[in-house]
């Protein structure tokens, strides 16, 4: 199954040279970005781990490229997003995320039904 | 091949003439870099009409070794030589990362690398100075980290030579053995530029353009003291051309400074001109005062 979070993940994998592209535009508008990796993509999962530090300060999207390789490289198996940070008061968030890798196998997750009090039924997402 | 290009409008479409003409009204002197950058830049433009015909080659490798002695304008150069390389469309962004041996070297193990590694992303689409480059390599400590930092430059120097551009730069002597020491860096940088020291006359037209940028001039008397005083600073250890100058321009203001409160009333003219007195008070004419003492008093 498809893993679909973030922005542009229901359209293709984006190319090195369109992610560039939007690196760019991200630095364009001051926003720093930085990379995170993890092998667990659940949706509940906000804590990916960061690869390194984010990158403040740079200039061209040509710098974040070769970290993502770098990540790539290390973390085949994981999936790897880009985030753009806005530091503006009043903002003070990610404004822009994208999955810019997956592993080769994507993670499976299957909905499991639970009876609760009553005729009460909860669901939840479980990793098959 | 029957399309002809004119390589003119390709030239001047680039802006690149504007920056280069640029380059001489505002510089004085330094001949042989000029004709370099010049070279430089015609390399590019034909480049860009062999790849509008479709013929693409290879990107060429345009990292650049300065040498000179203090004060030569190396610096001024290389930020000149980030916006000349952006019109060009050489590199992408054409903004300039200014580090030396501390930015990227580390402290402990394991320290250096992230720290050049930084240095180079936020380089990337620009230009990258490194000021004084001799001290990344310091044989006399064989654990010096500077080793590290200086392959991991080259790495990237080989391999990502689309992503920016490299200057080194420092005195020349000290620059050639650390190329010795080093040949896969001085194999790596294509271009090296000496950076002649200034002669008198020309330390004298940037002495012009230093004073006019602070608002004052000099009087006809001023600057022939000024001449006199370049000419015997020049002999003296420690001259460093063109930052010399500027020192020496900033202690004549104090003492104009001095003077004029001293001496009460002023007019706007002489609120903005540095007279000789201003100049021949300097520590450097004491010699020529003493030589001429000794000759009043015969013994």
């Amino acid at each position: 199954m498809r893993i679909t979070q973030g922005t542009f993940s229901f359209l293709p994998d984006l190319t090195d040279e369109q992610i560039g592209r939007q690196v760019d535009y991200a630095l364009q508008q001051g926003w720093a970005v930085s990379i995170e990796y993890t092998d667990d993509p659940h949706p509940r999962n906000t804590y990916w781990e960061m690869w390194g530090m984010p990158m403040f300060d740079l200039k061209d999207a040509a710098g974040l490229l070769t970290e993502l390789r770098e990540c790539r490289k290390t973390h085949a198996d994981c999936y790897i997003k880009v985030n753009a940070f806005d530091s503006t008061r009043g903002f003070e968030t990610m404004r822009l995320s994208f999955i810019a890798h997956r592993p080769p196998e994507e993670a499976r997750y299957r909905l499991r039904r639970e009876e609760s009090e009553g005729r009460l039924l909860r669901y939840t997402l479980e990793r098959a | 091949m029957s399309d002809s290009i004119d390589l003119r409008a390709l030239l001047a479409e680039s802006g690149v003439g504007e920056v280069l003409d640029e380059l001489d009204r505002e510089l004085v002197g330094l001949a042989p870099v000029k004709t370099r950058l010049r070279e430089i830049a015609s390399l590019l433009v034909v480049d860009k009409a062999r790849a509008s015909l479709g013929v693409e080659g290879a990107k060429p490798s345009l990292h650049m070794c300065f040498t000179g002695n203090p004060g030569t304008g190396k610096t001024t150069v290389a930020t000149r030589m980030a916006t000349i390389l952006h019109r060009l469309g050489h590199v992408r962004r054409g903004h300039l990362v200014s580090v030396t041996r501390d930015d990227l070297v580390g402290q402990y193990i394991g320290h250096t690398a992230p720290k050049t590694k930084e240095v180079l992303k936020r380089a990337m689409g620009g230009v990258l100075f490194i000021d004084e480059a001799y001290y990344l390599y310091r044989p006399e400590n064989e654990r010096d980290y500077g080793q590290e930092a200086i392959e991991i430059l080259m790495q990237v120097m080989e391999n990502q030579r689309d992503d920016l551009v490299v200057i080194f730069a420092g005195y020349k002597s000290r620059m050639d053995t650390f190329f010795q020491s080093n040949p896969g860096l001085g194999s790596r940088v294509a271009h090296h530029i000496d950076f002649p020291d200034y002669a008198v006359p020309e330390l004298l037209a940037i002495a012009d353009t230093m004073v006019a940028g602070l608002g004052l001039h000099l009087s006809v008397d001023g600057r022939g003291a000024l001449e006199e005083y370049l000419r015997l600073r020049r002999q003296q250890p420690n001259f460093a051309n063109a930052r010399s100058l500027r020192n020496a321009l900033d202690r004549a203001r104090l003492r104009q400074a001095r003077r004029l409160l001293e001496a009460g009333r002023v007019d706007a003219d002489m609120l903005m001109t540095i007279e000789a007195a201003d100049i021949r008070a300097s520590r450097v004419f004491d010699a020529v005062r003493a030589q001429g003492a000794a000759e009043e008093t015969p013994c």
